[in-house]
């Protein structure tokens, strides 16, 4: 087998990948490594061709394909310090930074790699984990899936649509599909609440009068070569289909939207410590994760709702493992960061470096009329009122870097009015 | 009269109130609350007055490939279905690069529609 070595292995070409690189690239190191499955750069962002990406990022509104284009030219410009190999599947992961891959030019090979970011990205819920009664009909999609035929391939997987989970691929696809001609008769959503991104309900489902039903889910799946249509039904509190409320809707295509799984199978193989609520690696500030020089960015360390910030994290996490390299991030001052109330969970679960970070969380339930609030040590250090805090939008408080000197537990809380 | 809208321009998604008066059937925007920023106040009148939206989408190449475009700028909301239909239409050359013009100002909007991907 081929063995090679190199400084930085990234694994994964989308955003956080590319971000990764760059940043590496430009704190001056030359020796830089891209493994990406796809045949080209630009990951889950090629097929996201509706716009909103980048204005944090670059301060203006671009599409998916542009966002990415933008990061593919920074790799290119780069190429003397970034090498990209494309068709390429990474298999195996070691603590001893061991990567071991294969492409159709190289066949297997093995990298000895002195750091590594983990920028592998998510995958979405199949209609296996789902648990929907019913035959196996042609007709059933994950909607990025859809999203991929439809704006890459130039196919229309059916006419008449329910989409199943308002996450915002979901909301997206319930556009896309009624612009280009197909009716969405409705999106079910099993919580009381839309996972998505309010604007894009706004503009994707009010826009063309396509209904959200809250506290719906499917129930039956109909017809045995090709759907023929869905039983929606209502769900209580405890999120169990209510007897009686039963409505058939036909339809020949059902879209999932039904949430978003890090793709962290080289993760756990290679024993690094996990989150379970986030289904990403537990990283600190630095985004390195319990194995020192394998650091996590991006969509594989938790699903993030706008690439710029997938962009932001994947640059820390680039510079981070420049600062390993240069055996700058051996500190072992290690002071966790803990959620509490209606905090669901943090990125960064530690914090390690003296200075200013980031952290970023989200909530377990829409609430309204909320406080923010981080204490140390049992001390309150800051306090924030929101009018409303939604687990579809991550938030973010900044720590202070003297708030953290010499202290042992950072809490971050949230606390609200639920909803009724 | 007041209306409650959610601002779309960026994925903060703010939620607007929106005082106007409507004078020999103009509709005027007197005052708006709940914007995070000054690009609130500028959706939410043009919200009241004449809504617009940025279409994006595929076109066919001749190699019957797909390649993404968008308005350059936003089209009036009611004009977006006719948009799709004249834009089913069009069969563009490969290659294509991001920024090329594939439509100009279509349907006399005065925006025209460019590539967004490159193929």
């Amino acid at each position: 087998m081929k063995e090679m070595q190199t400084k930085l292995v990234i694994i994964g070409g989308g955003p956080a990948g590319m971000a990764a690189a760059v940043s590496a690239y430009d704190a001056g190191l030359r020796d830089i490594v891209i493994l990406e499955r796809d045949s080209k750069l630009g990951g889950i962002l090629t097929q996201c061709i509706h716009n909103g990406f980048g204005l944090h990022r670059f301060g203006e509104e671009l599409t998916g394909p542009e966002y990415a284009a933008r990061y593919i030219e920074m790799v290119e410009a780069r190429a003397d310090g970034i090498r990209v190999y494309t068709s390429t599947t990474v298999t195996s992961l070691t603590q001893d930074k061991v990567v071991t891959a294969m492409n159709r030019e190289v066949g297997m090979f093995r990298i000895q790699a002195g750091a590594i970011v983990l920028a592998m990205g998510c995958r979405e819920r199949p209609r296996g984990a789902l648990s929907i009664p019913g035959h196996r009909p042609s007709g059933i999609y994950t909607a990025g899936s859809a999203q991929k035929f439809v704006n890459l391939e130039g196919l229309m997987p059916g006419r008449e649509v329910v989409i199943l989970g308002s996450g915002d691929i979901g909301l997206i696809m319930a556009r896309r599909m009624t612009l280009e001609g197909a009716k969405v008769k409705c999106v079910c959503e099993l919580m009381p609440y839309s996972g998505g991104l309010i604007r894009n309900i706004e503009q994707c489902l009010n826009d063309f009068g396509i209904p959200l039903k809250l506290s719906h889910t499917v129930t039956q799946i109909h017809g045995k070569e090709r759907l023929e249509g869905v039983t929606i039904s209502k769900v209580d509190e405890r999120r169990a289909p209510i007897a009686g409320t039963e409505e058939y809707i036909p339809c020949d295509t059902l879209l999932l939207s039904c949430g978003l799984i890090p793709e962290n199978e080289l993760t756990r193989k290679a024993g690094i410590e996990m989150d379970p609520v986030t289904g990403g690696a537990k990283v600190n500030g630095e985004r390195e994760t319990s194995v020192s020089g394998i650091f996590s960015a991006g969509n594989v360390l938790h699903v993030h709702d706008l690439v710029d910030y997938v962009s932001e994290e994947a640059s820390l996490a680039g510079l981070s493992a420049v600062r390993y390299l240069e055996g700058q991030n051996d500190m072992p001052l290690d002071i966790k960061v803990k959620a509490d109330g209606f905090v669901r969970y943090t990125v960064p679960q530690s914090v390690r470096r003296a200075g200013d970070v980031k952290v970023y969380f989200r909530v377990a339930d829409v609430l309204r009329n909320a406080e923010v609030t981080v204490t140390v040590d049992g001390e309150g250090v800051y306090r924030k009122r929101h009018i409303k805090l939604a687990p579809g939008e991550m938030e973010c408080v900044a720590l202070k870097g003297e708030w953290l000197d010499g202290a042992k537990e950072v809490v971050v809380c949230a606390k609200g009015e639920e909803r009724k | 009269m007041k209306r409650e809208l959610t601002c779309i321009v960026c994925p903060r998604g703010c939620a607007l109130t929106v005082e106007y008066e409507v004078v020999d059937g103009k509709v005027n925007v007197t005052q708006v609350s709940g914007n995070g920023c000054k690009r609130g106040i500028t959706y939410a009148e043009a919200e009241c007055v004449a809504p617009v939206r940025t279409i994006t989408t595929t076109v066919r190449t001749t190699a019957d490939h797909v390649v993404a475009v968008k308005t350059a700028a936003p089209i009036p909301k009611e004009k977006m279905m006719e948009v799709m239909e004249v834009l089913a239409r069009v069969r563009v050359e490969e290659p294509v690069r991001i920024g090329d013009t594939i439509v100009e100002d279509i349907l006399g909007t005065g925006v025209n529609v460019v590539a967004t991907a490159n193929i």
